[in-house]
Parts: C-alpha cells; structure tokens; sequence
C-alpha cells in the first residue's frame, strides 16, 4: 500500500461504453456451432456424442474424470456432423464438436431442478451447471467455491467493475437478471456458510448500484459496494483490497485471507440453473469497436461463429483490422473472425486500420511511470530490463510472479513499451529456469 | 474459417489501447514550459541571449544526428530530447560566451554525455549541467563573465557586473544586492535561462499540471533551500529566486534519467540537491552550487534507488 492512499494504483482509462444502455439481443441460432472441448483451464473434456448423435439443448456433450474441469453442454438442438481437432485460440490442437443445429432448440427432457440442499449437493450443482471462470481465467467454479479452508472464508465477492472498456454485457446482467443475481448471491452465503456476500461495482454504473442496493436493503449480510471507475477494478487482488482491505500474500489463494471471487454471469448461470436446470449454454456478449456497425448486447449460443455475432451487428463498418476476444486491456488479439465463443467470452471489439497500429518501441526514459502505475506495485521498468538480460535470478527477486497482465504499465508508458507481454515472458522464463 | 484472417488481422500484445503520451510529447511539454523563460531571456539579456541559446539547440541536434549516423543507429532527433537539451545548457549560460564555446559545450553533452553511454535513457548524469560544468572548468572566465540586465543589444563588451550570488559570496558590497523584485523578475546578472523565478515557476507549474513531473523534488529542493537560509540566518526569499534554484528544481534535477525512481527517493533527492546547493553557497569558493549539487546527486542515484526499496501488494520489499 501506497503511504499516501488506501487505494491501489490505477489508470484511468476512457470507458467507452457506448452500449451501456443497449438491452441484451438474444440472436438467432446459427445453421452451425463448434463447442469446443477445452472451455476451462485444466483437463479438457472427452466427447461424450459421436457424429451422426441427434442432441438437444443442455444436453451432456462433453466431460471427464479429471478433478480440475467442468462438463460441456450442447447449446442447440441438432445433429453432431464432426468432430474434428483444431487449432483454438491459446495455440492448442483441440477438438471440437460441430452441431448442425435444426432450429427448434428443443430442451433436452428430464431437465430439471437439480435436488440442492447442502454444501455437498450444492458443489455437485455447481459443476454440473458448467461454471468456470466467466470472466476470462475460466477455472472451474466447483473448485473455487469449495477450497480446503472453506470455514475461514467469511466473504464472498461478486464483481461488478466491468472494468475494461467497451465492456457492458456484465452491467447489462446485473440490470436485466438483477433477481438471480441476488438470489444466486443468498443461495451461495446459505450454501457455502459464508457471512457477508459484497457486490463491488464501478461508480460509473450508477443505475445497477442504486438497483441492487434497493433489492437488497432488507437483506443486511448482502452489500452492494461502489468502487472508483478506474481500471483494473476487477483484478481478483484488486477488487479484494478495494472491498475488504485485505491483501493476499504472496503464495497463498484468495480464501486464505477469507474471501472467494466470482463474476455476475458466473451466479446468474449458476442460479439459473439451480432454478430450472439450465446449464451454462449461452453467454452474453459485448460486440463493440469502430469497425462494428452498431454495437450490441448480444446473447449468443456457446459455440457461435465470431462472425455471426458481427453478422448480427449489422457486419463491420469499416475494414477490421484487429479483433480481440474480451477487452482492450487484458483481451487477445484473434486472427480469425471464424473463432467461437466460449464459455469465458465477454466481449468481441472489432477495430479499424488506425486503431489496430501498434505504436513502436523506444527507450525506456526512466520516467517511472510504469512503477507508479503497477496496481500490485511492482517495478515494470527494471522487469523489462531483467527480461532483456534474460537474468532469471532478478526477475525472482522483483516478482515478476505476481504481475496479473492487467496492462496498465504499458498503457502509461510514453516509450510505448510492451512490459506487461514482456511479463509474460519473464514469467515463463522464470518457470522454464525453475525447471532446469 | 472466416472472411478476416491471418493476413488482414494484426495480431499483437494485449493492452490494445495505450495512453496518448509518448517520449516526444513530455519533451514538448518541458519544451512549452520553458518558452516563457525564453521570452524573458530575450527580454533581460537581448537578443544575444536568444541566439546563444538557439545556437545550443541547433548545434545539439546536428550533434545527436551526426553521431548516430555515424554508428548507424536509428536518429531519435524527432524525440526532441536533443532540442531540450540544447535549450537546458543555452539557459545555464552567460549570455555573453562566445558562440564555438557553446557548440563546444553542446558537443559535451549529447556525444560525450549521452550518445557515449547510450543515448536517451542511458546517460548517468544530466547532459546539460555536465556540460556546463566542463565549461566551467574549461572556460572560467567567460562563464563567469555575467553581463547586467537590460543591454539591449547585448554586445560582448556590454557591461558585466557580478551575480546577486557572487555579490554576497564576496560579503563586500552587499548594499548592491538587487530587492526580491528585481529577483523574481529576473532583472539581475546571471545565466540567461536562471534568472527569471517568476517565468521559471510558471513553466514548473504548467509540468506538474501536465503530469510530467511530480512536485516531490521541486519541492524538497526549494523546500530545503528556504528552511536551510532561514536557519542560517540569510534571506530565505533571496536564496529561492537567486541563482539557479528554479531552473534547477523544475526542470534539471527532475531529469527522469537521472533522478530516483520511486517517490520517497526523489524526495531524498531533492533534500540532497537543496542542502549540497546551500553548503556551496555558503561555505564554498563558488559562489553558486546548484550544477554541482545536482550533478552529485546524479552520482548518487542507483544508492538511493537501491535503498529505497518497494514493499508490492502481498508484502514482499523488492
Ligand atoms: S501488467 Fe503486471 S507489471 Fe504491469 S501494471 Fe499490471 S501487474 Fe503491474
Ligand atoms: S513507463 Fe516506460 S519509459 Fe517510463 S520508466 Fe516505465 S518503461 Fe521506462
């Protein structure tokens, strides 16, 4: 901590949520989907249909024994017609079950209610609703939610920030599903024994606070949290420290210090499921960027074609040059509008040939920028040197293990320097050093 | 596959947005800061002063550019950390030294200081009060030869007087010291670029305003000149606005090279250049300090930053 704030440092970024105000769309199933079998971090999942299968909507299509994973339901109805490796957007051959939807998105039958009355029975619900990590790590909530020292955890905290840019689909579930939200949240307190349910959510979506907090003024272990609207909010360290002014020490999880993080969408899909048996099938979504010609809200089948969301936006306005798969800070650069969307998918951004140039690097000036800037109060510019000198020792010695990729040290930086991929890098140097 | 792929995406690196200021644009903005010390120049000094301080500019750039085309690197002139420079070591001169010692001056600081270990960002002391210094010692009469206020044609043989600081450094004459007034103004003999607080102290504001330096070490350093007169029984105002505490304080010791990184360092920092600037004044033979205050204080920059350690979120000092 900083000696003259409480706060940790931030950026502040333009917000550019211009679909804010943009009720979701729910848009038509596509004649194809592509569900791949690798939606969480962990094992992937085997297949559980073979091609020529007729499957229906929520229906089991991908699962496996591994502890650290969570199973894959069909978003449609329709007919398996491959199933085929792939490249996936982390690089990795994956396969992917393609459906040839038949429109009529009949329910898989017998889809009901799961049976929910402990905190065993609740875990088993929570996988079997498909969680993971909604926001983009993708870890498979069943684990989150149960850790070894469950008993110590005395708060849990939803995250409301939105942080990024651009970014609405989270605010537009919180004013649209305001109800599983909180019902999620009472059902999670109930279940799990955890005191104090905090809902932290950026100033700048006034409308879902004052909503929320209405909702819950009878309910006293339930608070609705304003946080400044400066990124990176959202980082799990961040919005802990912010909410709870606890720090996690180094080495150690989010529930040795008592608290569990989870996103909006993550309890609305867990509590939609627990109500009707619905597991997670589709995602809502945030399509925006100048290349977009009108940007939307969309809620769109997992599995649904990059361009189909675009498609639905009325197509690209101008040439894309870029594509990202989440937000302008933390999200990745895609090189194929034929990509899907999956599970963790919160946002597409479509960017024209202006905003897509990557400006060049020049020396690092000494400013210090970068140092006063780091949320987790690391020192970039002397990582960066650390990483050119390819000195695995320095890097240990200045933590480059606790860097998060939030990208606020290269947001700043008036050499234009990449020291938050630069991190990256340093970290899997360090691991591959560690290994030798 | 879809219609945009390999070929028409850019793929690169998350963060896709970056903030709009880069190197050139902070150097513009130390640039606009100084403009109105440059007007004041013109105005105390005359025209000369304006030249000397262009001739520093232009002899800077060609310096930088000649040299990386010499060793072929990629010219960063556009940057404008040459011309700053140049303008830095223009405004740490008498406006009556000769013109080919000014280049002579402009040649020490971009080749010897900077391109030498590196170029920008690689230096270890500020190029500009380097240079300055090896005048100094080079060249001590002509950098100590301080032509008075208002010769409006300011021809070499003009006439010269002795700084308010030279004044008090000798004790004989101090009734010839000039009011606070004429100090602030800068209606006073001394470096062309020093002499005006007022016009120095507005550039410094308009930086801080513009994020492009934290008040820390302007602060310190003037901070530490004020308490330091006081205790000493001298005129604390006098000490502030005289010599060269304000070009100092705003715009050399703030170098981002050569200056401790984390906050609490620059503070050190600025209390270092402040007490070393006073000790000079006061108890050495120069009769101004603050080119050699910051200049050891430069030296004594990885120290500091390697005191100074940072304790990160989760508690570990780095
Ligand atoms: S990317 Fe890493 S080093 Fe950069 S600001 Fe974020 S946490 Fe700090
Ligand atoms: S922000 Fe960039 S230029 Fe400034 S210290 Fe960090 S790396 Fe260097």
């Amino acid at each position: 901590m900083s000696i003259f704030s409480k706060h940790l440092p931030a950026v502040h970024v333009e917000h550019h949520k211009y679909t804010a105000d943009s009720p979701t769309e729910k848009m038509p199933v596509p004649d194809k989907v592509y569900i791949s079998m690798a939606q969480h971090i962990g094992a992937p999942c085997q297949p559980k249909v073979a091609v020529g299968d007729l499957v229906k909507v929520g229906q089991v299509i991908g699962d496996t024994e591994a502890f650290v994973s969570a199973p894959i339901h069909s978003s449609v109805s329709g007919k398996v017609t491959a199933i085929e490796k792939n490249l996936t957007m982390s690089g990795i051959w994956d396969l992917i079950v393609t459906i040839a939807t038949d429109k009529k998105q009949e329910v898989l039958e017998g889809l009901a209610p799961p049976q929910v009355d402990d905190k065993d029975s609740f875990i088993k619900a929570v996988r079997a609703s498909g969680l993971v990590g909604l926001g983009g790590a993708a870890f498979p909530t069943h684990i989150k939610f149960n850790p070894k020292n469950l008993d110590e955890v005395d708060s849990f905290i939803i995250n409301g920030a939105e942080c990024e840019p651009y970014l609405t689909a989270d605010y537009r579930t919180m004013m649209e599903n305001s109800e599983l939200l909180v019902n999620g949240l009472k059902n999670i307190l109930k279940y799990l024994k955890i005191k104090r349910g905090i809902i932290g959510i950026e100033s700048n979506k006034a409308p879902a606070i004052n909503k929320l907090r209405a909702m819950v003024k009878d309910t006293p272990e339930i608070e609705v949290m304003e946080l400044k609207a400066v990124y990176p909010q959202g980082g799990e360290r961040v919005l802990i420290y912010e909410t709870t002014g606890r720090e996690i020490p180094i080495g150690k999880l989010p529930a040795d210090i008592g608290a569990i993080v989870s996103n909006i969408s993550s309890v609305v899909a867990l509590e939609t499921y627990i109500e009707t048996g619905m597991p997670l099938i589709a995602k809502k979504v945030t399509v925006a960027g100048n290349a977009i010609r009108t940007p939307k809200n969309i809620e769109a089948p997992i599995g649904t074609q990059v361009n189909q969301l675009i498609e639905f936006c009325g197509g690209y306005k101008r040439i894309p040059r870029k594509l990202i798969m989440g937000g302008p800070m933390m999200g990745a650069a895609i090189y194929d509008d034929g990509m899907t969307v999956n599970k963790n998918t919160s946002g597409i951004l479509a960017f024209d040939e202006e905003s897509a140039s990557v400006p060049k690097e020049t020396s690092c000036i000494n400013c210090g920028r970068c140092i006063r800037t780091c949320p987790m109060l690391l020192m970039p510019a002397l990582l960066a040197k650390a990483y050119e000198a390819k000195d695995v020792e320095q890097l240990q010695k200045l933590n480059v293990a606790l860097c998060m990729e939030c990208g606020c040290c290269s947001y700043v930086c008036p050499a234009k320097k990449q020291l938050s991929f630069t991190n990256k890098l340093g970290k899997r140097l360090v691991m591959e050093g560690g290994k030798k | 596959m879809g219609r945009f792929n390999q070929g028409s995406l850019v793929v690169s690196s998350s963060p896709h947005i970056m903030d709009n200021v880069n190197t050139t644009r902070i150097m513009l903005d130390v640039l606009i800061a100084l403009i109105p010390a440059f007007i004041m120049s013109g105005f105390i000094f005359g025209p000369r002063a304006l030249l000397l301080t262009i001739t520093c500019i232009a002899a800077c750039v060609v310096f930088e550019a000649g040299f990386q085309y010499l060793i072929k690197k990629d010219s960063t002139i556009t940057d404008l950390s040459a011309v700053l420079t140049g303008t830095l070591l223009g405004f740490n001169l008498p406006s009556s030294l000769p013109f080919w010692m000014a280049v002579v001056g402009s040649f020490v600081a971009i080749v010897v200081v900077k391109q030498i270990f590196g170029g920008i960002g690689q230096n270890f002391a500020n190029p500009a009060i380097t240079a300055r210094i090896v005048l100094l010692v080079s060249f001590a009469t002509p950098m100590t030869t301080w032509p008075l206020p208002n010769q409006l044609l300011g021809t070499v043989d003009a006439v010269t007087g002795a700084t308010p600081l030279g004044i008090l450094n000798m004790g004989t004459d101090l009734a010839a010291l000039p009011s606070n007034m004429d100090l602030f103004l800068g209606y006073v003999g001394g470096s062309l670029g020093e002499t005006s607080a007022i016009a120095l102290l507005l550039g410094g504001i308009y930086l801080i305003w513009r994020k492009v330096i934290e008040p820390s070490i302007p602060l310190a350093f003037i901070g530490t000149v004020f308490i330091f007169a006081l205790l000493t029984g001298q005129d604390p105002i006098f000490h502030i606005f005289a010599g060269g505490v304000m070009l100092g304080a705003f715009f050399m010791a703030t170098d981002y090279v050569t200056s401790p990184r984390l906050t609490s360092g620059k503070i050190i920092f600025g209390i270092g250049c402040g007490l070393l600037t006073m000790v000079i004044r006061l108890y050495g033979s120069y009769p101004e300090g603050v080119s050699f205050a910051i200049l050891l204080m430069n030296i004594l920059t990885p120290q500091i930053d390697m005191l100074l350690r940072r304790r990160t979120y989760g508690g570990v000092k780095i």
